[in-house]
């Protein structure tokens, strides 16, 4: 085991026994349990960690958090590379395979630097103004840059994980576990409410986790953490979730969160590898805590800059020093501990630069006691070194702060350290809609007033109360508060509290640390490091004209990269606010949106992908079909047999055998999937004369009519057979796909419109399996199986229906026909179904009983000139148009969509009409949707005049056939019309929408 | 994502339901179509406020017991203010 030059002897949450093994660009270090892969790659010496995203600039890890922006680092191999993740938030496992990103050959070696040098050729919008000329040439630039500015790269290949989603109710959610979130879940829970806490580390305590020497109610920090998280464990009511991140909050108090389940196993683990929670909660507390930000001086992006609190999280947590001599340069008190505990691991502090003249906090005196030099009044103007830290520079302000002067000093050190202040991390509050609000005394934004409806509160550093004893304050209050609005007022115990705060003064805001050359020339002061924006970007950007901050984010790309400049965004505001001289809050405010940290793609799926994405719909004979060979094709969720192919056959050959042996003999289809829905109530007629387009009142029981549903603007919505079963009792059928839509449609209508009217609809689909007998032998078949009632033409004639019994199973038989031919349709309960089917095949051998598909009953149809609503209308053709003017009810009052057909446009005589199309060469079968012209042109445009809608080759006709709409369509008959289409031009004659004029009678 | 107290069901998820379309549209009777005019007719089948304020519109519980209600909604803030029962009138309500 190579030795971790970097490690601190003792101390830490670290298992110095338990080492991990992982490899980071194909070399492999070890770590230890309870490390990230930041602090393992920092023990391990290792501070270049990848290349910047536009300069392809050596960098190193600048947080120990989620506001990382510069170590994004492809975890995994093959199927499971996931790119563009935080090495502070991943946590090492045996064998764990990392590597760095944007580099090219290697990390150490990058061609793509070469950018770096070019950089005065790549300011901010370069790609507006250098790429746009000639015209096209973007299209020609864009791919060679989208090859050298990028981040990683993903996997092609399927993610072969599982992922969960839960659903869950709380009276109190808790975001964040640190000092306030804690005491707040303790104080909800123990009055008894039912709470959630969520926190995205791998164990409680937030901040807490990188103390050293604070202490709550007595104990050491880590102590109290030990003993609230065992208290919270103990609880019935409460949920702790942790590696959770609660990254969107969306309406209503709902919040979304990713639990990451098994990403600090690995591949090795089972179950499933991430869960998606929406969680509803009643009142929502907002405890996320802060984020330090950085100072913008001149080349801070080198590796060995990182902020002052990450330093301390990884010395103090992690046993991890980001180097062995560093130099801190600040605007506030809190960097002083940095250097205190940096001195206690043994860390060299070379020195502390600070900002401000006469730091006399208590920390200040306290770093000054321990022999620490504080150079005060100054700043670091230049930092040397370019994979790693060598040497700074540091000169004294000017008295604006805005320059420097006197002779300048160079400090040796590996490791920058810099704290530009605290922002509150506001980003739930935020992504409500809310507004934050500038606060001068701890110049950062904070939350504003909530939005209605949205019941949160922010607590302790997340409001801008950065004291221990604060945090510890509000959270309790705030716990306590929300338990008790509903109903759980009993609250035991007081606050947690911790020793006074060290005394401290107020930061110094320079917003731009000077430098001894013009910012732009020389170093780059990097305000966005993931999307490489400078502050000379910031300028540039204003000399353009880009006053408006949104302007000036999409100019620049400031704080849109995945990071969406959680270290950037008020650096930014702020210079932009110098520039014009105005308060940061007349420059605006950015709107975070969710979400918070990069969700994979794979939680949001969850298991509903494959066969689980829709429900898949089956008829109760399914398995005879698939045991018949019979492919399927999905109608809405059903899937139906497509056709039967017998040994040899091809789909074409199967379909004209099942269509041929229909019309000769007799063919048999499952339409179970047919839509039904069982109206009942004294006013079902008056209800049926106002959906359907014709009369429905005087239809006696046991018959069956056809009709259209049209929409209030008149358009064919559905069609099917009703038949009526008694005075009050109505069997309606549906299109398969269209009967959810239907029965909806009846629903509003009766709700909404026509609620004292006496209807009640059911839905029945499922609770009768239908098989329709088609062909001249159909009844012949039917008669063998049916003894109790008369099958005769005269004593069972078309568009009945009769009750009988069929092989010893109570049926409904209609005899309506969707082929044209003599036809019976079966209805029986679905447990019977196989049975049925079965006893129908065996009476039809002898007739050579022929199972036909959905394409066969598609041609069957066609032949006819049938329509099916959805293959011939498109939303935009009434009933007239399809030529069903017969099926208008002119003696009704009242029906939907009647008005709309008395409108002007479309009682035109010119609409597009239904037509039939007959190919010049009867074997050319057109292409359904294919246009249809009068004039072909060499290329388009060409005047449309209308496209097909159904094209099938016919074995009954001898030839292909084809339905239309064309524009006048009826007036045209005989007219010869072109279809150009794949570079072909087939011409074929308009004709009427029937194609087999000398067969049986259209109505069987 | 909404939380839509349903009349019948209680406080449900959004996802529980569908949105139907602006509320209180009368359908013209009758003798309101025949005598009005082809504009005034595609104005009752097509013209839907889309305030920015208070919307008063029609929701079903697709997924629940499939009944029809009305909701006043903020469209900015997505507050529900008001749920009551088809056929009751727009409630008086102090735009927000």
């Amino acid at each position: 085991m190579s030795a971790q030059k970097n490690r601190v002897a003792t101390g830490g949450r670290i298992d110095r026994s338990k080492p991990i093994r992982f490899t980071f660009d194909g070399k492999t270090y070890y770590g230890y349990e309870g490390d990230s892969l930041a602090s393992a790659l920092l023990a391990n010496g290792v501070t270049l960690v990848g290349r910047s995203f536009k300069y392809h600039r050596p960098r190193g890890i600048i947080s120990a958090g989620p506001e990382e922006p510069n170590a994004l680092i492809e975890v995994g191999t093959g199927a499971r590379r996931e790119p563009n993740t935080r090495a502070p938030q991943i946590e090492l496992y045996d064998g764990l395979v990392t590597a760095s990103q944007n580099r090219w050959p290697s990390l150490d070696f990058d061609l793509g630097a070469v950018n770096s040098v070019m950089s005065r050729f790549l300011p901010s919008g370069f790609y507006y103004k250098t790429f746009k000329w000639p015209k096209d040439g973007w299209l020609f630039y864009e791919k060679f840059i989208r090859r050298m500015a990028g981040l990683g790269t993903g996997s092609q290949e399927t993610d072969p994980d599982r992922y969960d989603k839960l659903y869950a109710h709380c009276d109190v959610m808790v975001v964040g576990a640190g000092p306030a979130g804690l005491a707040a879940a303790l104080a909800a829970g123990r009055a008894g409410a039912r709470v959630v806490l969520v926190d995205e580390q791998s164990e409680l305590g937030g901040s807490l986790l990188s103390e050293r020497e604070r202490t709550i109610d007595g104990k050491p920090a880590a102590e109290w953490v030990a003993t609230a998280s065992a208290e919270l464990a103990s609880m019935p009511e409460v949920r702790v979730l942790t590696r959770t991140t609660a990254f969107a909050y969306l309406d209503a108090n709902m919040l979304s969160c990713v639990e990451r389940l098994t990403d600090h196993i690995g591949p090795s683990a089972t179950g499933p590898r991430q869960r998606l929670w929406r969680i509803r909660a009643k009142e929502v507390i907002l405890a996320a805590g802060s984020i330090e930000r950085p100072l913008v001086y001149s080349d801070n992006d080198r590796p060995g800059c990182m902020l002052a609190s990450a330093a301390r999280t990884y010395v103090n947590r992690y046993g991890a020093t980001p180097g062995q001599r560093v130099v801190i340069m600040t605007n506030n008190d809190t960097a002083y501990q940095t250097a205190l505990d940096l001195t206690a691991a043994g860390v060299s502090v070379a020195a502390i630069v600070d900002l401000r003249a006469n730091p006399t906090g208590a920390l200040a005196q306290a770093a000054r006691a321990k022999g620490i030099e504080i150079i005060e009044n100054s700043a670091i103007i230049h930092v040397k070194g370019t994979k790693q830290v060598r040497e700074v520079d540091v000169q004294s302000l000017t008295s604006d702060g805005k320059g420097v002067t006197g002779s300048v000093r160079h400090l040796y050190c590996d490791t920058v350290l810099s704290s530009g202040g605290w922002q509150p991390t506001v980003h739930l509050h935020s992504q409500t809609r809310a507004k934050v609000v500038w606060d001068d005394g701890i110049q950062a934004f904070v939350p504003g007033p909530i939005m209605p409806g949205q019941n949160n509160r922010s607590v302790g550093s997340a409001r801008g109360a950065f004291g221990l004893n604060e945090a510890l304050n509000e959270g309790h209050n705030a716990g306590a508060e929300a338990a008790a609005k509903f109903g759980f007022s009993n609250v035991t115990g007081n606050a947690p509290s911790a020793e006074a705060e060290p005394e401290s003064q107020p930061l110094r805001s320079l917003w731009i640390v000077p430098s001894n050359v013009p910012v732009g020339q020389g170093g780059k002061h990097f305000v966005d490091y993931q999307n490489d924006v400078t502050a000379a970007d910031v300028q540039l950007a204003h000399r353009e004209g880009y006053v408006s901050v949104e302007h000036l984010k999409r100019y620049t790309t400031m704080g849109m990269a995945t990071d969406q400049g959680k270290t950037s965004n008020v650096n930014a505001l702020a210079i932009m606010a110098g520039l014009k001289n105005v308060s940061i809050p007349e420059v605006g405010t950015t709107t975070f949106r969710p979400p918070y940290t990069p969700v994979t793609f794979g939680v949001f799926a969850g298991s509903d992908k494959g066969d689980f994405l829709d429900p898949i719909r089956k008829t109760p004979i399914h398995q005879w079909h698939a045991e018949h060979g019979a492919p399927f094709e999905c109608v809405g969720q059903w899937h139906r047999a497509w056709y039967y192919p017998k040994a040899g056959e091809d789909m074409h050959a199967a379909v004209n055998r099942e269509v041929k042996a229909t019309r000769d003999s007799v063919g048999i289809v499952d339409a179970s999937t047919l839509g039904k829905i069982d109206i009942q109530g004294p006013d079902a007629a008056w209800f049926l004369n106002m959906v359907y387009t014709n009369a429905w009142t005087k239809l006696e029981p046991g018959k069956c009519r056809y009709g259209f549903m049209c929409g209030e603007d008149g358009m064919v919505f559905d069609d099917g057979v009703t038949s009526r079963i008694s005075e009050n009792h109505f069997h309606m059928t549906t299109t398969t796909g269209g009967a959810p839509r239907v029965m909806s449609w009846l629903e509003e209508w009766h709700q909404c419109e026509w609620p004292d009217k006496k209807v009640y609809f059911t839905s029945v689909t499922e609770q009768w399996a239908v098989f329709a007998l088609n062909g001249p032998n159909s009844r012949k078949v039917l008669e063998k199986v049916v003894a109790d009632i008369d099958l005769s033409e005269e004593a069972f004639p078309f568009m009945t229906w009769r009750d009988c019994t069929v092989a010893g199973v109570k049926a409904r038989i209609y005899r309506i026909s969707f082929t044209g031919e003599l036809s019976y349709e079966v209805n029986i309960p679905p447990s019977y179904a196989l049975h049925v089917w079965r006893a129908l095949m065996t009476a039809g051998e002898e007739f050579s009983i022929t199972p036909y598909g959905t394409e066969a009953l598609h041609v069957l149809r066609a032949e006819k000139g049938f329509v099916i609503v959805g293959q011939e209308t498109d939303g935009t053709m009434t009933p007239q148009d399809l030529g069903f003017e017969w099926i208008i009810g002119k003696a009704k009052p009242d029906f939907i969509g009647r008005r709309s057909h008395l409108r002007s446009d479309t009682k035109r005589p010119d609409r597009k009409h239904l037509v039939g199309l007959l190919t010049e060469n009867p074997n050319d079968v057109l292409a359904e949707g294919a246009q249809v012209v009068e004039h072909v042109k060499d290329k388009p445009p060409m005047t449309m005049i209308g496209h097909v809608t159904s094209s099938y080759y016919s074995p009954n006709a001898g030839r292909s056939i084809a339905m239309a709409v064309i524009k006048n369509g009826r007036n045209r008959m005989g007219q010869t019309v072109y279809l150009p289409y794949e570079g072909k031009v087939i011409a074929a004659k308009i004709s009427k929408p029937t194609f087999l004029e000398d067969g049986a009678p259209a109505n069987g | 994502m909404l939380l839509i107290s349903c009349p019948h069901c209680g406080p449900r998820d959004e996802h529980e339901f569908a949105y139907g379309h602006e509320a209180h549209i009368a359908r013209p009777t009758l003798d309101q179509q025949n005598t009005m005019s082809d504009a005034e007719w595609a104005d009752y089948l097509f013209m839907r406020k889309n305030p920015k304020g208070v919307h008063f519109e029609r929701w079903v519980h697709a997924r629940g017991c499939r009944q029809w209600f009305n909701v006043a909604r903020h469209t900015v803030t997505h507050e529900i203010i008001k749920v009551y029962p088809m056929g009751e009138p727009a409630p008086k309500l102090e735009q927000k």
